[in-house]
């Protein structure tokens, strides 16, 4: 078990505030922020690189806080993974085993079986440099995996890899979680995150705002920022109240427009998620099942995985999902007015915690 | 003027500049008969003079080494109040006349100086010693090594250190194993440079001693004695040690670094 009770870091331009977690034996735990979020500072903080204004880190109930770098039970892979050019793949791998005085045969022993786990054996000999991205992800998760770290700290490990060798090394990192290795991983992508994650840390302006088991985190952001690390594009902040005319409970924008949606709330305030793939458009006023349905222009269509995103002004700023055939169909430009319907069942309300 | 008139421009002009520096060079050369050439490097003042000026230079830079490089490590990864200073004050001995720095080591180290009564109560006078005529070569040229090692520490990543650190080794393994052989190249580059500069430097040396005499100084002693005719023969022998020595130096600098790229490979 991993502790960390309060960690700050006062720096002239940034500060990490009061930075509290659990990690238990064997968890993946993904932080998620934007850059200068602090995560970064924060594993660095852990591997003993920099010390901390106030906190304290346990490892199994043991405060780490006089522990030198050379000596603490954690292994960190840096973003530009900082191989040594100079030495080969083996020597990179012996490298930290010759610190820790470890005889030269176990040596040997000890970098096959990492070698063998991250399937760099053929690499062995090679110099660094000439390496692809991948192999060199791997040497540098093998040169740390042989320290026979309590955790592994990774910073960004896939943000400069291409899909392909993105989805490997995910691989990679999985196995390695499988075999019961505690990492905690830092990144901004939240499909990652989704994709390894047993917990998530959501961080913003050197705070963790938001820890707990992956799928719950990621399905109720508590505001617009962890909404948009979670890949949720229409997060409407709106307020609950009975409509006069027809006595029924709706949500109130911050424009004052009202949205019908389910619920057995009476009073309140949350955002509104509506998924864009549930927004569609019409030129002309439609009946439909659809409850809402809202008059705007075109601001902007944008291309898209699976089609075109279109963003239309209707008081507030509302994404929808178009195919590339949807969009032909309508013949739609940016400027162009439009009424976007979406049904009631499919919007989902997070209710604010009001303290 | 379109762009292949502007470099014919440019390449006259740097021509001219080039001519300026080899003709001299060249004219000691050619003024100089193989007879006169054998018979000086026959001449043992002069075979022992250049020895004794390749050797000091050479110790003087392997000392100085010891402390230069930590100096340039800690000016290139340090920060600290006065670093600009030490910057300036380090490369004060290039800027300044050579005779004024020899006034300034001969205060030093002369009979009358702490330094100098306290090296006489082991039997050391550093004016007309060697280890003076060391001292002068150092203080003109020790700034080569360090600006040319603070560059290559520069160009470390910080990143690799703290890695190194992060991976078990001490301040001083990551320095030995990291920072060290990562700068290499501009290290020995910089040796390189100081060893040349300790040969060539006249102007401090002559101040600390006469005698034992430096190549330098045999040249000028020469020159004011005997004449032209006399002391160029010897300006030609020793340009040439020095040229196949500065030759043979970049060649062994470039092969190591040679040797280390092809591994990147």
């Amino acid at each position: 078990m991993i502790r960390i009770e309060n960690i700050s870091k006062q720096f002239t331009s940034f500060n990490l505030s009061q930075v509290s977690f659990e990690i238990s034996e064997g968890e993946y735990v993904v932080l998620l922020g934007d850059s200068g979020s602090g995560k970064s500072v924060l594993l660095e903080i852990l591997s003993g690189l920099i010390k901390p204004d106030q906190g304290n880190i346990y490892l199994n109930d043991n405060d780490l806080a006089n522990v030198p770098i050379r000596k603490r039970p954690f292994g960190i892979v840096f973003q530009d993974l900082a191989l040594f050019p100079h030495l080969t793949v083996y020597d990179n791998l012996a490298f930290p085993l010759k610190n820790r005085d470890i005889p030269n045969a176990d040596i040997n022993l000890k970098i096959h079986e990492v070698a063998e786990k991250l399937e760099i054996i053929p690499i062995l000999s090679r110099y660094t440099d000439g390496l692809s991205g991948g192999e060199k992800q791997r040497v540098a998760l093998a040169r740390t995996l042989a320290t026979e770290p309590a955790c592994l700290l990774l910073d960004e490990p896939l943000s400069a890899l291409d899909a392909r060798i993105r989805k490997e090394i995910k691989a990679v990192l999985r196995n390695l979680n499988r075999g019961g290795q505690t990492i905690i991983h830092v990144t901004h992508d939240y499909q990652e995150a989704l994709s390894l994650a047993t917990r998530i840390g959501i961080m913003e302006q050197g705070r963790l705002i938001r820890y707990g088991p992956a799928l719950e985190v990621l399905m109720n952001p508590m505001s617009p920022f962890m909404a948009s690390f979670t890949g949720i594009r229409n997060f409407i902040r709106v307020t609950l109240r009975k409509d006069l005319c027809d006595g029924r409970i709706k949500a109130w924008t911050e424009q004052n427009i009202p949205l019908i949606f389910q619920t057995d709330k009476i009073h309140g305030q949350g955002y509104l998620v509506v998924p864009e793939e549930s927004v569609f458009l019409s030129l002309e006023p439609v009946e439909t099942s659809a409850a809402n349905q809202l008059h705007g222009i075109i601001t902007d269509i944008i291309p898209a995985i699976h089609g075109f995103e279109v963003i239309i002004d209707v008081g507030f700023p509302l994404h929808s999902l178009l195919t590339a055939d949807g969009i032909d169909r309508l013949s739609i430009k940016p400027g162009d007015p439009v009424y976007a319907s979406f049904k009631a069942s499919a919007l989902r309300y997070i209710n604010l915690q009001v303290k | 003027m379109n762009r292949s008139g502007l470099s014919l421009v440019f390449a006259v002009l740097g021509g001219l500049v080039l001519l300026f520096i080899i003709a001299p060079l060249a004219g000691i050369f050619l003024k100089t008969t193989p007879v006169q050439f054998f018979e000086t490097v026959r001449d043992k003042d002069v075979t022992a003079s250049i020895l004794l000026t390749l050797s000091i230079s050479l110790f003087t830079t392997l000392f100085f080494a010891i402390g230069a490089i930590p100096l340039a490590y800690l000016l290139a990864r340090k920060n600290f109040r006065g670093k600009n200073l030490v910057q300036s004050l380090i490369d004060l001995p290039i800027v300044i006349p050579h005779s004024a720095a020899g006034i300034a080591i001969l205060g030093l180290v002369s009979r009358d100086s702490f330094l100098g009564k306290a090296a006489s109560t082991v039997g050391i006078d550093f004016v007309g010693h060697p280890l003076g005529i060391g001292l002068a070569m150092a203080f003109v040229s020790v700034p080569f090594l360090i600006q040319s090692a603070r560059t290559g520490f520069e160009q470390v990543p910080v990143r690799l250190e703290k890695a190194a650190l992060t991976l078990g080794a001490s301040t001083w393994g990551s320095f030995k194993s990291i920072s060290m052989p990562l700068a290499k190249r501009s290290i020995i580059s910089g040796m390189i440079m100081m060893f040349s500069r300790g040969l060539s430097e006249f102007g401090a040396v002559v101040i600390i001693a006469y005698y034992p005499m430096v190549t330098p100084v045999l040249i000028w002693d020469r020159f004011n004695s005997f004449g032209l005719k006399y002391a160029r023969p010897v300006a030609a022998v020793f340009l040439l040690v020095c040229l196949l020595f500065f030759i043979v130096l970049r060649i062994l600098a470039n092969k190591t670094s040679h040797d280390q790229d092809r591994k990147h490979i």
